[in-house]
């Protein structure tokens, strides 16, 4: 263990550096180049490097073959997020018509109001927040211009429907898109109770008025929400989440209203342990700049210091990637127990006892899809 | 130092062990095995294949093992897995290697958006390439083999591979799977050529792949620029026709057709343009594959005479 355990070190260390001091990287070995660019694929954060490194001018100093790599991922991003702007575009065609704004979430919210995570990042579907009441409104409507409502089983529907805070995806029938509609940020059964009203009332409007975006406090909280309880067994918490926070941060933080703002909203809204826990982490993994004041504010949001003491290994463990060739089995059981935990938030024990027999139920049963190589069509990928 | 210059214990325990680097292309993969009748194929179908040099840089560290657990012993399974992560099915143990083929193809056609890359066999001789793009079941595999056992140098197979900078073909000479009848028609159109074992029953049919030839692997590194591109089609009993196609066409069938065309977007737009604009375009349609091999050495000894 003891080799693995230092490998995990260095790995993690090699990839928190080169996020925090990109203007380092032109003296990495190749062969840290070549652990690099593995553990960028693994956390998706090859596009991240790229961008940073073609925005202080360094991206011809790399190795070629890293460059290689890192110019595959941006190419992929740019074209995504080509995608995501279409999306948009096609949306309000087929809301054309539609009271009330349009608010944007997540990646197509950072893509829109062209923010700093937006450069350098994978967004796959579009995020939609709408009043609960204007929801099957609009539904019909995108209906009505080839977005279909997913085939999902009846125990699925119900999910999202009673349980969840948004409605089941629709997919668009020609594009394949997905569109995420949320009326609120966390699931009704959620212990964190948070009331959706007040986002709705701070939005802001981008360029186009018609489309609406979190203001920055609530879009800082709700990647912070994201991060925390949208976790995945596998791949842990998502590091590349909590570095969109970090420049959210930096980006809004150039103002001090930002920062004095940030603390009292988020008792408001009843999501200060996520913030206490966004900032604690952002400035040890990326050193972001907070503000003292700050720091002191949300003291007190903390857990108790067995459970914070825990909760500083955990997540160390889950959201770090570790060295592709030394699997560390701490992490898998961090990720593990830290996926517990969102459900445990998400929802009241009886029915997460449920819910997760359910789903490995339905594991056993291999209804989730192993990819066939030999039959993929490449072209789709 | 190429695969074939290990001795085959060494083969196998460096496989098992810390892998080995095989330069494929532009590409170096690093594999690792534990399984023993894979080693063995591998060391033969791999012959040509150069090592990359200790510092070379990785570009995918692949594994082709049993899975853990129960499946090692019950019905033995072969699992492809990347960096250690597998969201793949696992195959029967015997088909490791179209596995392991299959899986690399994978990686690439899903990270390599630095290069254009075309669903195309791409053969060349004189520096000058015909590209063959590809339709399920139009032949080109076929095609593509007769044509590197009758003088011409494998590119590619699979991927037409284009460096966005030069519009220049890349090689990636890869293993050449042939299917089903495929497999029995070039062993009677060159009865040298090296087809390894028959792999039946898998889900694309039975598969055996040719091996390209040495000069072919030796020289994966020498670029060729487009020249023709020939839009094949295997029809039995067809009468061998080559007729030239407007180059609108040609652009329309390359563009829909690549790996990753949109993925480039405007570069890929402008490096299909140059070549067609570079490419004589013709459709082609023929049965018998002397009649086609001739055929095409007539068209481009005449191309450039």
């Amino acid at each position: 263990m003891g080799k693995v355990t230092a490998q995990t070190r260095l790995a993690n260390q090699l990839l928190l550096e080169a996020i925090k001091n990109p203007k380092n990287l032109p003296v990495l070995s190749l062969a840290d180049w070549e652990l690099l660019i593995r553990m960028g694929r693994r956390t998706r954060l090859l596009g991240r490097l790229e961008a940073d490194l073609s925005r202080i001018g360094l991206l011809a100093e790399i190795p070629s073959r890293a460059a290689d790599h890192l110019r595959a991922a941006r190419n992929v991003i740019d074209h995504r997020n080509t995608l995501v702007k279409w999306e948009i575009n096609r949306i309000l065609w087929a809301l054309n018509g539609t009271e009330a704004p349009i608010i944007l979430l997540k990646g197509a919210a950072y893509v829109q109001a062209n923010l700093p995570p937006a450069h350098g990042r994978i967004f796959a579907d579009v995020d939609l927040l709408r009043p609960e009441e204007r929801i099957e409104e609009i539904e019909e409507k995108l209906s009505l211009r080839g977005w279909l409502k997913m085939q999902i089983d009846p125990y699925d529907d119900r999910y999202y429907r009673v349980w969840m805070h948004e409605i089941p995806p629709l997919r668009h029938r020609e594009r394949g898109t997905e569109i995420d509609i949320h009326h609120r940020i966390l699931p009704r059964t959620s212990r964190l109770n948070s009331d959706p009203a007040l986002l709705f009332e701070a939005a802001r409007p981008l360029e186009d008025s018609r489309l609406h975006v979190l203001a920055p406090a609530d879009m800082v909280l709700h990647a912070l929400v994201h991060l925390f309880l949208e976790c995945d067994p596998r791949e842990g918490l998502r590091l590349r989440d909590l570095l969109d926070v970090h420049l959210l941060f930096q980006h809004y933080g150039q103002e001090q209203s930002f920062w004095d703002g940030l603390t009292p909203r988020a008792y408001k809204l009843g999501l200060e342990r996520p913030l206490f826990y966004g900032l604690r982490f952002a400035l040890r993994f990326f050193d972001t700049p907070i503000p003292q004041t700050v720091r002191s504010e949300i003291k007190n949001a903390g857990p108790r210091w067995p459970m914070l003491w825990l909760m500083d290994h955990l997540v160390a463990l889950a959201i770090l990637p570790g060295h592709p060739d030394y699997p560390y089995p701490w992490a898998t059981l961090a990720r593990h127990l830290l996926y517990l935990r969102a459900h445990w938030l998400k929802m009241p024990p009886l029915m997460l006892a449920r819910h997760l027999l359910y789903k490995a139920y339905l594991r056993s049963r291999g209804v989730r899809g192993k990819v066939d190589l030999a039959k993929l069509d490449l072209r789709q990928q | 130092m190429r695969v074939g210059d290990l001795a085959l214990r060494k083969f196998k325990s460096r496989l098992a062990t810390e892998g080995l680097q095989v330069q494929f292309g532009p590409f170096v993969i690093r594999m690792r095995s534990d399984l023993a009748s894979f080693a063995s194929l591998a060391h033969q179908l791999y012959h040509h294949y150069p090592l990359a040099s200790a510092t070379a840089m990785t570009d995918f560290h692949v594994q082709i093992t049993r899975p853990r657990w129960l499946r090692r012993w019950l019905r033995p399974q072969s699992l492809f897995t990347l960096d250690g992560q597998s969201p793949f099915a696992p195959y029967a143990v015997e088909h490791a290697l179209p596995a392991l083929e299959w899986g690399i193809n994978w990686c690439i056609a899903t990270r390599a958006h630095h290069l254009l890359m075309l669903h195309a066999a791409v053969v060349e001789r004189d520096g000058q390439a015909i590209i063959f793009p590809a339709w399920p079941g139009h032949g080109k595999s076929t095609l593509c083999a007769a044509l590197i056992h009758s003088g011409w140098r494998l590119l590619s197979d699979e991927f037409g591979l284009v460096h966005p900078e030069d519009g220049k073909l890349l090689p990636i000479p890869r293993l050449i799977p042939l299917k089903n009848e495929s497999i029995d028609v070039i062993r009677r159109f060159r009865p040298g050529a090296i087809i390894g074992p028959s792999f039946f029953n898998t889900r694309k049919g039975t598969v055996a792949h040719v091996m390209p030839s040495e000069e072919s692997i030796r020289r994966g590194h020498e670029p060729a620029e487009p020249r023709w591109l020939i839009f094949p089609r295997w029809a039995a009993e067809a009468s061998l026709t080559l007729k030239p196609i407007p180059k609108s066409e040609a652009f329309l069938m390359v563009a829909t057709n690549a790996f990753n065309y949109e993925v480039l977007d405007n570069t890929a737009f402008h490096l299909v343009t140059d070549m067609v604009q570079a490419c004589d375009c013709y459709s082609f349609r023929y049965s018998n594959l002397d009649e086609a091999v001739t055929a095409l050495n007539a068209l481009t000894s005449s191309g450039h005479g």
